[in-house]
């Protein structure tokens, strides 16, 4: 039997055998038959399914996404009719997957935040209220809430019609909340800077408006010059050992170049009216869209509740008793010494949260809200029969978003992590 | 070694997969019971009563369907699909044939590789709306919040009709006719659109049906019928003439009733060749001769089906009618 030379030996030339009987080889040989094996089970996967689409005389093929799609869609953040194409209607989906995501992580983080903090409250009542919410939602599946929450909006909220009957009215002349959703005022420009039109007529067009971004340059410039303004007042306070007090030129920074702008633009707010069958004007946010996004961020909250409450209680308590004992106050202690810390630990479970509610967005057919899953993975697959393409699309695009979010998140993650230094 | 077995395994598997597709009345016969598709429930046409028993004018076909395969009408499983989930069923083999309020496409038939057995109900798409709204024609409903099931043609209809009118309306994607109703009766949509005949179903079971109103237009045609999948002929072929046997059968007076009688032998050759007491026209389709008896004495004629199930939801003959008396309805000669 050949066996590898002991160290210090003379060296043995290489022999085919050598790869199952010697140590140094076997590890990586096995290594790369398991992978042949895994790729070649994947060649027979596709291989099969690509013959199989072949004998039922529907190769695969992307073709279908340039025809028109022929049905309407009610949300629709950009412009689109029935005569647009497939991708212009997954298009469609996608940006209204990625509002309901975005709104529901901002909220989740919110209640979150909240519910965590008061959850380690004194106070035996608060705590108890804050264990409840949390058991209960997290331990009832998120379609239930979903369901849930869509049947109470339809069930309690009056009809369009009962407004026209004086038995309902507008909450200040200017907030309809009916059972097809909530009508809230619009912001309108009486000035307004127009739109940018890009890619021209393709699938993917869509119009910026420029009034929007005139309001975040002003946004932007504000905080820029409150950092600069934070920047000088550290250094009078290294220099002089007095902090100047900053915080109202801070405020006024931030505050007044877009309030300045908005004025510029014209603007104003148009509430909406009961017109025929329905509220015209105003903004629409439909009950689907409310039911999902209200769910989805009540049930997501609960789990961030726990990562929230996991990370201020990792702080030992001797960091708050030091940064007091150096004469911190209670918000100092929470902003310079508290927070820092427990951020470490918070970050990574978050991006899973905030992953998980992106993906339970999917559920969104459940209330008829039409985002990705809904059109193409819904209408454009059923009305086209292209079910592989559809579902492969569908989940390229989670992928990518959520790939997106992490990466985001981890960059995020980096920053606030411990530096060794 | 241990992966010599595994690949070896894999191989059998895909061996298997290759070989698992014969003819689907012998995967049926083999498997000892019929697997249908239906609606999750449309009152008249398929819907599960207290004890679980589907019932209904298209729950009744795919009866025939097993009687005239097993000689026993019990030998199915109902298998509830949505607009969305139906085809996917058919197509992947989860279910043997559709018998679902399934509109007969152009793009169905040859892109989506089904063969519809025929049309057992002429159908159009309607619209039903709230009495005291005082809509008297679908040309008032500009703006009008409309609920819709997903995945049907009357979405497209519905569509074109809005563009070419040039209204505006606001859709509401639902998934089951269940879950329309619930939304129609809440009032979180004023119109709900669909075929006429699952609009008066739909309508039955209100608690206060007078309440609503289905309005004149019809702004579709959809001929609904059974359907399988492409590419078994013999399959296709038992469920056409399981359909046409039973619209003969109202034809020609055969009924639940009568057919024991007739079948002791009557003067009319068809009668004779349908009941399998002259010819051999079940062993044609690779059944027994007495394939469409089993058939019609377990659910009756066509005639005996739309008394039973559609009349009492209020839907009339009008084009069911057979041919002879006005209607649409006409099968091929059995020779």
């Amino acid at each position: 039997m050949a066996m590898a030379e002991p160290e210090g030996g003379p060296k043995e030339s290489f022999r085919p055998a050598m790869l199952i009987y010697d140590t140094r080889y076997r590890a990586i040989t096995i290594q790369v038959l398991v992978l042949a094996g895994v790729v070649a089970l994947i060649g027979w996967l596709v291989n099969n399914t690509l013959h199989n689409l072949e004998i039922l005389g529907k190769p695969l093929g992307f073709g279908f996404l340039t025809e028109p799609a022929s049905y309407d869609i009610n949300q629709r953040l950009i412009e689109y009719n029935s005569r647009d194409t497939h991708l212009r209607a997954a298009f469609v989906g996608l940006l209204n997957t990625l509002l309901v995501a975005a709104a529901g992580c901002v909220l989740a983080t919110l209640i979150g935040l909240f519910v965590g903090v008061l959850r380690l409250s004194k106070n035996w009542l608060v705590a108890r209220l804050m264990t409840v919410y949390v058991e209960g939602f997290r331990n009832v599946p998120v379609l239930l809430w979903i369901l849930l929450t869509m049947a109470i909006l339809i069930d309690t909220a009056p009809r369009p019609a009962a407004f026209r009957k004086g038995e309902a009215s507008m909450l200040f002349d200017a907030v309809a909340i009916t059972n097809r959703g909530i009508y809230i005022p619009e912001p309108v420009f009486s000035r307004s800077l127009g739109n940018i039109h890009l890619f021209g007529d393709s699938s993917l067009r869509f119009d910026v408006s420029l009034d929007l971004l005139a309001i975040l340059a002003a946004l932007v410039a504000g905080i820029v010059a409150s950092i600069f303004v934070r920047r000088w007042a550290d250094r009078v306070q290294e220099e002089t050992g007095d902090r100047p007090t900053t915080w109202h030129i801070r405020t006024a920074l931030v505050v007044v170049p877009p309030v300045l702008v908005l004025w510029a633009l014209g603007f104003h707010l148009v509430p909406p009216e009961l017109k025929g069958f329905n509220f015209k004007g105003g903004i629409h946010l439909r009950n689907s869209f409310i039911a999902l996004w209200l769910a989805l961020s009540l049930y997501t909250a609960a789990f961030i509740a726990e990562i929230v409450r996991a990370g201020i209680q990792s702080v030992p308590k001797g960091q708050t008793e030091a940064a007091l004992a150096l004469g911190f106050s209670g918000g100092q202690t929470m902003r310079l010494v508290i927070l820092p810390q427990a951020l470490r630990v918070i970050i990574p479970p978050l991006i899973s949260q905030y992953l998980n509610l992106t993906k339970n967005s999917s559920l969104a057919i459940a209330v008829g809200y039409m985002d990705i899953t809904g059109t193409l993975g819904g209408i454009t697959l059923n009305q086209t029969g292209r079910e592989l393409e559809s579902i492969m699309l569908l989940m390229l695009v989670y992928l990518a978003i959520s790939l997106s979010i992490s990466s985001v998140m981890n960059w995020y993650n980096k920053r606030v992590k411990l530096k060794e230094r | 070694m241990k992966k010599t077995i595994i690949l070896g395994a894999i191989a059998a598997a895909g061996l298997g997969a290759t070989v698992a597709s014969a003819g689907t009345l012998d995967d049926v016969k083999a498997r000892g019971y019929l697997q249908c598709g239906v609606t999750t429930g449309l009152v008249g046409f398929a819907a599960p009563d207290a004890n679980g028993e589907w019932h209904g004018f298209d729950a009744d076909f795919c009866r025939a369907v097993a009687a005239a395969i097993f000689g026993d009408p019990n030998k199915v499983k109902f298998t509830p699909t949505t607009g969305k989930t139906r085809f996917t069923a058919l197509a992947s083999g989860e279910v043997d044939m559709l018998a679902r309020n399934t509109t007969w496409t152009f793009t169905r038939d040859v892109d989506l590789k089904f063969t519809f057995a025929g049309v057992n109900y002429y159908d159009g798409q309607g619209f039903m709306v709230r009495k005291d709204l005082g809509v008297s024609s679908a040309k008032e409903l500009n703006g009008a919040t409309v609920c819709i099931q997903t995945g049907t043609t009357t979405e497209l209809n519905l569509a074109d009709y809005f563009r070419s009118n040039g209204m505006e309306y606001e859709p509401v994607p639902i998934e089951t006719n269940a879950e329309a109703r619930q939304q129609f009766l809440a009032g979180a949509c004023d119109v709900y659109t669909t075929d006429r005949s699952g609009l008066a179903a739909t309508r039955a079971t209100f608690e206060n049906p007078d309440d609503y109103v289905i309005l004149p237009e019809t702004i579709s045609k959809e001929p609904l019928g059974p359907l399988s999948r492409h590419g078994d002929e013999q399959w296709s072929d038992l469920i056409r003439w399981t359909l046409n046997a039973l619209i003969s059968a109202e034809e020609l007076g055969i009924t639940s009733a009568n057919i024991d009688e007739l079948r002791k032998g009557t003067n009319n050759p068809e009668i004779n060749r349908i009941l399998g007491t002259e010819g051999n026209l079940g062993a044609m389709l690779g059944l027994d001769k007495d394939w469409a008896y089993n058939a019609i004495k377990a659910v009756g004629n066509y005639g005996e089906l739309f008394d039973k199930y559609l009349k009492p939801i209020g839907l009339d003959r009008g084009l069911n009618a057979q041919w002879k008396n006005g209607g649409l309805i006409y099968s091929p000669p059995f020779r």
